[in-house]
């Protein structure tokens, strides 16, 4: 199992609350930003112990790694308005709380400092064009940055946390299953023949595989949490060995900074313990801001990153193979092609009608339609 | 290997001129593009391939606790 990555698991949850903080002043954050705390506290985001300063930012921005050269590619930033904070200064130590997550924590402010947003948003996203949904985040940021350790006091239980695993226990699981080697699979949508093909060519070569959806905020049309979740859990169920496969979630905001995230997404999955991650076409992408493989090339980069990334390209279905293939492996001219489009499938879906089964595994459409609501409105 | 001038992020260090040489030679019309950043990314792949893995410690109570979710889940008997 590879170490957490900079060396140390983090853990910065204390079980008891601590006297006396009951005068400290308090700020109401968001929620994706108590969500980063949460990570940050559970060892998601080792080494990080909170919210990154002004060197580690600019090292991060310019060569991709903290401060002390460990490679880390998108910044995990708390940002608050001038007046919010005129009485803050660097030192003090606030309680940041969030109504959504039952949270509540420290952040010993160890800094207070500004930041050019078009800098950001070029570096992290590659662009500074504001219909980039990453960049658009960047351009509603305050104007100042807060850095510094945070200390999780508190949080509430929510719906899924059932399906929630933090690092230490995922690490303990796999010692427990005996699994040395673990491939990791990120998702935001129910599986297709697609996916499945990805998943089961990585487990072939592996111990076992994590199934690590993203739960949180998202748009319009795309599948709901729990849809994503139960039609994981049927495909599991009827065609996965079950002791080769395990699904926790992960609440984290998608940032869709294509190559950098799929750097952060593999060293997410290393904390979890996993020694693969699997990246596909377009990983973290949006629109055309990416070369759909940038996401693969840039794992050049780290050398010393301690988890080995598995590419794929997409896998289709190809009639003259009569198989699900890959433009790797498959000889065949494109008009033999059916490509496993997730658009159809949901456009399908969205008629109350089962897609093929060379599409989708029938039990795992049956899943998807027995929702009233399987989409976000 | 004094390529970068700045004394808080970059040092120096020596290596055998010839060893240097034959460097040069071959990152020609690589990705690399100077001798430095070929050395940089050799001593990282190094050293990250030789940091131990810290051992995890729960306490009897902690562990318990996971087992028992853990069960519930299903992945453990």
């Amino acid at each position: 199992m590879p170490k957490p990555h900079g060396g140390k698991l983090i853990d910065r949850h204390v079980k008891k609350v601590p006297s006396g903080i009951t005068d400290l002043p308090k700020f109401e954050i968001n929620t994706n930003l108590a969500e980063d705390i949460e990570n940050i506290a559970k060892g998601v985001f080792s080494p990080l112990e909170g919210f990154l300063c002004k060197n580690d930012l600019e090292k991060v921005l310019q060569e991709k790694r903290l401060e002390d050269d460990t490679p880390w590619t998108i910044p995990i930033l708390l940002d608050f308005d001038k007046k919010e904070i005129k009485d803050i200064k660097e030192g003090d130590s606030v309680i940041l709380t969030n109504t959504e997550t039952g949270l509540l924590s420290i952040l010993d402010v160890e800094e207070i400092y500004t930041f050019d947003k078009k800098t950001l948003a070029q570096s992290v996203y590659g662009t500074q064009d504001i219909d980039h949904p990453g960049v658009a985040s960047v351009y509603n940021m305050k104007q100042l940055l807060l850095g510094g350790k945070v200390t999780l006091l508190e949080s509430k239980t929510r719906e899924f946390d059932e399906y929630n695993l933090a690092p230490k226990e995922t690490r303990f699981l796999f010692k427990e299953k005996g699994w040395k080697e673990i491939v990791a699979f990120q998702t935001r949508n129910p599986p297709h023949i697609g996916h499945e093909y990805v998943q089961k060519t990585a487990l072939t070569f592996v111990d076992g595989i994590f199934i690590n959806p993203i739960i949180g905020k998202k748009k319009k049309g795309d599948f709901t949490d729990k849809v994503i979740l139960a039609s994981y859990e049927t495909l599991m169920k009827y065609y996965y060995p079950k002791e080769r496969v395990v699904m926790s979630i992960l609440r984290t905001s998608m940032k869709y900074a294509g190559p950098r995230e799929a750097i952060h997404h593999a060293i997410i999955r290393k904390n979890f313990g996993c020694t693969h991650f699997i990246v596909g076409r377009d990983h973290a992408g949006v629109g055309n801001y990416y070369d759909p493989y940038d996401a693969h090339a840039i794992f050049q980069e780290f050398p010393d990153l301690g988890i080995t990334p598995v590419f794929f390209k997409s896998f289709f279905r190809c009639t003259k193979c009569d198989a699900v293939v890959n433009e790797k492996i498959c000889p065949h001219e494109e008009k033999y092609h059916i490509n496993f489009s997730g658009k159809k499938i949901r456009e399908l879906l969205l008629n109350g009608k089962i897609p093929p089964e060379n599409m989708m595994r029938k039990e795992v459409s049956e899943t998807i339609l027995k929702f009233d609501k399987p989409f976000v409105e | 290997m004094t390529e970068e001038k700045d004394d808080k992020k970059y040092t120096t260090i020596s290596i055998p001129t010839p060893l240097a040489e034959k460097i040069k030679k071959r990152i020609k019309g690589t990705g690399f593009n100077s001798l430095s950043s070929y050395v940089t990314y050799v001593l990282r792949e190094i050293i990250s391939g030789t940091e131990e893995e810290p051992e995890e410690a729960f306490s009897k109570e902690d562990e318990e606790k996971i087992k028992n979710r853990l069960r519930a889940l299903g992945y453990l008997d």
